[in-house]
C-alpha cells in the first residue's frame, strides 16, 4: 500500500481504471472500444491544455489565460477562414499557433520581465482577451455554414480507430515527454522551479524559464483555440468559457505540485482522462452532470492532502554535529 | 609562494547605503588552501556573491593569471573557472543526483537531446572519486547535508574548477564527516586547485589551510601564513575594532528575578538550557550562526512546539505553548528578521503598533480608532520614530525607525521581558544608538532585556552579563566585569 501511495501516478492509474471499471457496471457500453474512443476524442483538448499548463506550473507561476486565449484564438481563426475559406487549412493551423504564442508572451514578458505575480498578470490578460473576442467579433457568432469543409475536417478524420484530433492528443504527450525528459530547455523547467535561487547559482535565469513557458502554453492554447471551434463548429464569446479551471484542476489531480518543480507528464494526462471520464459518464448513470464539478473537486482536495502528506519537513540539525 | 590566481583589490559594495564591503582585498593562491575568518557581517559572504557573479562590486578589481576580469553572472564565474559550495547545500531536490551535478552542463548527444546514460555514468564517476556513499539516480532530497555537501564538490569537479569556494561547508557536518570533507580539500590542492575556506571553527583552519585572511567590518584587516598565526591572533584581528560606537550603559538598579529558564530543551536544536534575568538587567545571548540562540528564543515565546523544559515569569511557572501564552505571560519577542517576522510593511505605523494590543483597544469587538491613535503616538514618541505621521507605511521607513516601530508595538502591550534578537542588525549608526539608549531606559524602568546579537561591541557593550551558546548548548554565562572579546569569542567558537 505505502508502496503504491509512493507512486502516485500508479495509484491514479488505478482510480482511473476504477472509474471505467464502475461505470461500465452501470453501463456496460461504457467500456466499449469505440466509446472509449469518443471519451478520448472528447478529453483531447483537455490533454493538451493541461500539459501545456503543466510546463508553467513546473517554474512556479500559472497560467489563467488559456481558455481566453483559446476562444480570442479560435474567433480570429474563424473569422479568418470565414472571409478567405479558399486559404486552407495550413495557415489556420500556422496562424493559431502564432497568435496563441504572441498572447502567451504577453504573459511571459510581464511576468519574467515585471516581476508580476502570474496569477494577477493572467488574471488580467484573461479579461482582455476575452474583452477583444467581443472587440474584433463585434460579439457575432461564426457558425459553421460559414466554415470551410477543410476548416472542419481536419479534426474529425479518423485513423486507427482514433481521430485526429486524438492523435494531436497522443503527439502532445510524446512532445512534452521528449521535451521534459530529454531537452535542457525542458530539464531547466523543473530546475527553475524546483529552486530558483539555486538555478541562478548554476546560470539558470528562472524568470526567462518561466517566460519561455508562457510563450509554449500560450501557442498550445492558439491551436487548441483552432480545435475548439472545429470541434464544436461554432465561435462565439463564451466559448471554453471558464475552463481554465478543468485545465489546472488535471494538473493538480495529475500531481503536478503548484509550488513548482515536480509532476510527471504521465500524471497529468491521468488526470486529464479522469476529468474527462467523470464528465462522460456521470449522464450515462443517471447523475446530473453538475455533479462533476463537485466530485473534481473532491479529487483535488484528496489529491492535495496526498501531496502534502509526501513533503518532508527540512531537516536541520544543531545539536546532531556536537553528539557525533 | 607560487604566484596568485585570483586576486581582489579594494573591492567595495553597498546595500541601499549599507556598505557591506569597503576594502575587500583577497588572494587566492593555486595548490593552497586559504581561510577567509571573520565575524558574522564582516562581508564574507557579500566577497562570494561577487565571486560567483551573484552581486556586482561598485568598485574594485578581480584580477585571474594578472588580467582583469569582471564576473556579472554565474555563468561568467563558471566560464573563469570559479565555483562555490554554499553554506546550506544549493541544490535541486527533486532532481537526482547525476543531474544536479550536471544542472548547469547537462552532456547532450549528436541531436542536442540530454544524453542521460553518459551524465548517469560521469556521475558515477565523479561520486566514485570522491567515495560517495550513494548512487547517481537517487533523489537528492533524500541526502544528508553532508552528502549535499558532496554533490556540490562533484560539481565543481565536473566543470573542472579551478577556484573552489566552501563558505561555511562544515556548518552542519559530524566531525567524521568533516575528516572526509578536508580529505577531499586535501586532493583538491594537491591537483593544484585555489581552495577558498570560510570557517568560524579554529581548529578546523588550522588543520586545513594554508593562509588567511582575516576580514573585519567589510575590510580585510590582515593575512599571512598559517603556521606563523596563533588562535589568539586571529581571534584579535576579528574582534579588535575601533571604539567609535559608544554604547550608553546605564547602570540600572538589578531587582528580583523576572524570566528563569530551566533545563530547556529541543530533540534537534538545543539542549539542557538554563539562566533567569532579573528586572533591570541586559542579558547578552551570543553565538555563531547556527549555534542555536535564536531557536531558544524561538522556543521561549512558544514558537517551538517540540521543545521541553520549565519557564517562569516573576516567580511563577508558566506553560507556553504559542506565543499568545508569552505574550500574556509578559514575554516579548523582537525578531531578527524585522521583514518577515516582526512588521507588517503594508500597513500604517499606527496600525502596527495597536496590533498586538487590540484587546485592550476595542469594546466589543470594535476597535477604538482614538485609543489606537493615542497609543501609537505616545510609543512612536518614546521610540523617535522619524516619519511624517502615524498614518505612515512602515515600508516607507528605513530599517532603523522600522526597528524602532517593531519594538514600539511590543512595549505598548507592557510586558515584564523584552527578548530582542539582532536589535540592530542592518540600521545606521544614529538608530542603532537610539534603540542602545531606550535598551537602557527601559531597564531602569525595570523590564527584563534579553538581547540575542551577533556584534560583539553591542554584546560587550549592552550587556550586564552575557550567556555564551555554542552548538546547541549554553557554554557560560560571563558576567560584564570578566567580559572581553578575546574571552568569549573562545568561548564561543570551543568545539
Amino acid at each position: 500500500m505505502t508502496q503504491i501511495l509512493k507512486n502516485r501516478d500508479a495509484l491514479l492509474a488505478l482510480v482511473v481504471a476504477g472509474l471505467i471499471g464502475a461505470a461500465a457496471l452501470a453501463y456496460p457500453g461504457f467500456a466499449a472500444p469505440g466509446n472509449l474512443a469518443g471519451v478520448l476524442d472528447d478529453t483531447a483538448i483537455l490533454i493538451i491544455l493541461a500539459l501545456a499548463q503543466m510546463l508553467v506550473i513546473l517554474t512556479r507561476a500559472v497560467d489563467l489565460s488559456v481558455a481566453a486565449n483559446l476562444a480570442l484564438t479560435g474567433m480570429l481563426v474563424a473569422m479568418l477562414n470565414a472571409a478567405w475559406p479558399s486559404g486552407g487549412v495550413l495557415p489556420i493551423l500556422v496562424l493559431s499557433v502564432a497568435i496563441g504564442a504572441a498572447l502567451g508572451a504577453v504573459n511571459g514578458l510581464l511576468v519574467w520581465r515585471l516581476g508580476i505575480p502570474s496569477i494577477v498578470v493572467t488574471l488580467g490578460t484573461l479579461s482582455i482577451y476575452r474583452g477583444m473576442i467581443f472587440v474584433v467579433s463585434g460579439g457575432a457568432w461564426v457558425n459553421s455554414h460559414r466554415m470551410s469543409p477543410e476548416f472542419l475536417d481536419l479534426i474529425r478524420g479518423t485513423f486507427l480507430g482514433l481521430t485526429i484530433l486524438s492523435w494531436f492528443a497522443v503527439a502532445a504527450v510524446v512532445a512534452a515527454a521528449v521535451l521534459l525528459r530529454f531537452t535542457v530547455v525542458g530539464r531547466n523547467l523543473f530546475v527553475a522551479g524546483g529552486n530558483p535561487s539555486a538555478a541562478a547559482y548554476i546560470g539558470v535565469d528562472a524568470g526567462r524559464m518561466q517566460f519561455v513557458a508562457f510563450v509554449v502554453s500560450g501557442a498550445v492554447a492558439g491551436l487548441c483555440g483552432y480545435f475548439w471551434v472545429s470541434r464544436y463548429a461554432i465561435a462565439y464569446v463564451e466559448v471554453a468559457l471558464g475552463f481554465e479551471l478543468q485545465v489546472i484542476a488535471a494538473c493538480v489531480i495529475g500531481g503536478v505540485s503548484i509550488v513548482g518543480g515536480t509532476g510527471t507528464v504521465v500524471g497529468v494526462v491521468l488526470g486529464a482522462l479522469f476529468l474527462g471520464i467523470v464528465k462522460n459518464a456521470l449522464p450515462l448513470v443517471g447523475i446530473s452532470p453538475f455533479w462533476q464539478m463537485a466530485i473534481a473537486g473532491a479529487v483535488i482536495t484528496a489529491a492535495v492532502v496526498l501531496n502534502a502528506a509526501q513533503v518532508k519537513a527540512p531537516s536541520r540539525r544543531i545539536l546532531k554535529e556536537a553528539e557525533a | 609562494m607560487a604566484a596568485p590566481s585570483l586576486r581582489l583589490s579594494d573591492v567595495t559594495k553597498s546595500f541601499s547605503g549599507v556598505r557591506a564591503l569597503t576594502n575587500g582585498s583577497l588572494e587566492l593562491v593555486p595548490g593552497q588552501v586559504t581561510a577567509l575568518i571573520g565575524e558574522n557581517g564582516a562581508g564574507k559572504s557579500t566577497l562570494v556573491k561577487i565571486l560567483t557573479g551573484v552581486h556586482q562590486p561598485d568598485d574594485g578589481t578581480i584580477e585571474l593569471d594578472g588580467a582583469p576580469i569582471r564576473i556579472r553572472t554565474a555563468a561568467d564565474a563558471k566560464r573563469h573557472g570559479i565555483t562555490a559550495i554554499h553554506q546550506e547545500a544549493v541544490v535541486f531536490d527533486d532532481l537526482t543526483v547525476a543531474e544536479n551535478i550536471f544542472a548547469g552542463e547537462r552532456p547532450r548527444n549528436r541531436i542536442g537531446l540530454v544524453d542521460w546514460r553518459v551524465m548517469r555514468s560521469r556521475a558515477a564517476k565523479l561520486l566514485a572519486d570522491l567515495d560517495a556513499p550513494f548512487d547517481p539516480d537517487v533523489r537528492v532530497g533524500s541526502l544528508s547535508i553532508a552528502q549535499k555537501h558532496l554533490v556540490q564538490i562533484a560539481r565543481a569537479l565536473a566543470v573542472d574548477a579551478r577556484i573552489v569556494i566552501m563558505d561555511e561547508p562544515t556548518a552542519a557536518l559530524s566531525h567524521r564527516e568533516t575528516e572526509d570533507l578536508f580529505a577531499i580539500i586535501r586532493r583538491l590542492r594537491a591537483e593544484g586547485r585555489a581552495v577558498l575556506f570560510i570557517s568560524h571553527k579554529f581548529e578546523e583552519i588550522f588543520a586545513i589551510a594554508d593562509r588567511y585572511t582575516v576580514f573585519r567590518d567589510g575590510a580585510a584587516v590582515g593575512a599571512g601564513r598559517v603556521a606563523d598565526a596563533t588562535k589568539d591572533d586571529l581571534i584579535r584581528l576579528m574582534v579588535g575594532r575601533s571604539v567609535d560606537q559608544i554604547f550608553p550603559k546605564a547602570v540600572a538598579a538589578i531587582g528580583e528575578e523576572a524570566l528563569a529558564v530551566e533545563g530547556l530543551s529541543h530533540p534537534t536544536e538545543f539542549d539542557d538550557i538554563s539562566f533567569s534575568v532579573r528586572r533591570g538587567e541586559i542579558l547578552g545571548i551570543y553565538g555563531l550562526v547556527g549555534s542555536g540562540r535564536s531557536e531558544v528564543m524561538q522556543a521561549i515565546f512558544g514558537l517551538q512546539p517540540q521543545a521541553r523544559g520549565s519557564i517562569r515569569v516573576a516567580g511563577q511557572t508558566v506553560a507556553i505553548r504559542r506565543p499568545h501564552d508569552a505574550i500574556r505571560a509578559g514575554i516579548v519577542y523582537v525578531p531578527e528578521d524585522r521583514q518577515h517576522q516582526g512588521a507588517i510593511l503594508k500597513l500604517p505605523i499606527a496600525h502596527n503598533i495597536a496590533l498586538p494590543n487590540l484587546g485592550q483597544l476595542s469594546r466589543a469587538s470594535f476597535v477604538s480608532l482614538a485609543g489606537e491613535r493615542a497609543l501609537a503616538g505616545e510609543y512612536a514618541s518614546r521610540l523617535q520614530v522619524r516619519m511624517s505621521g502615524l498614518g505612515q507605511l512602515v515600508e516607507e521607513l528605513s530599517g532603523g525607525n522600522q526597528q524602532k516601530v517593531v519594538i514600539a508595538k511590543w512595549l505598548a502591550t507592557g510586558p515584564r521581558v523584552l527578548i530582542l534578537d539582532e536589535p540592530t542588525k542592518g540600521i545606521d549608526v544614529g538608530s542603532k544608538a537610539a534603540v542602545h539608549r531606550f535598551m537602557s531606559e527601559l531597564v531602569s524602568q525595570g523590564l527584563a532585556v534579553v538581547m540575542v546579537s551577533s556584534e560583539l561591541p553591542e554584546i560587550l557593550g549592552m550587556s550586564d552579563r552575557v550567556a555564551v551558546m555554542a552548538r546547541g548548548r549554553l557554554r557560560r554565562i560571563v558576567p560584564r566585569s570578566e567580559a572581553t572579546a578575546e574571552a568569549i569569542m573562545q568561548v564561543a567558537t570551543d568545539a
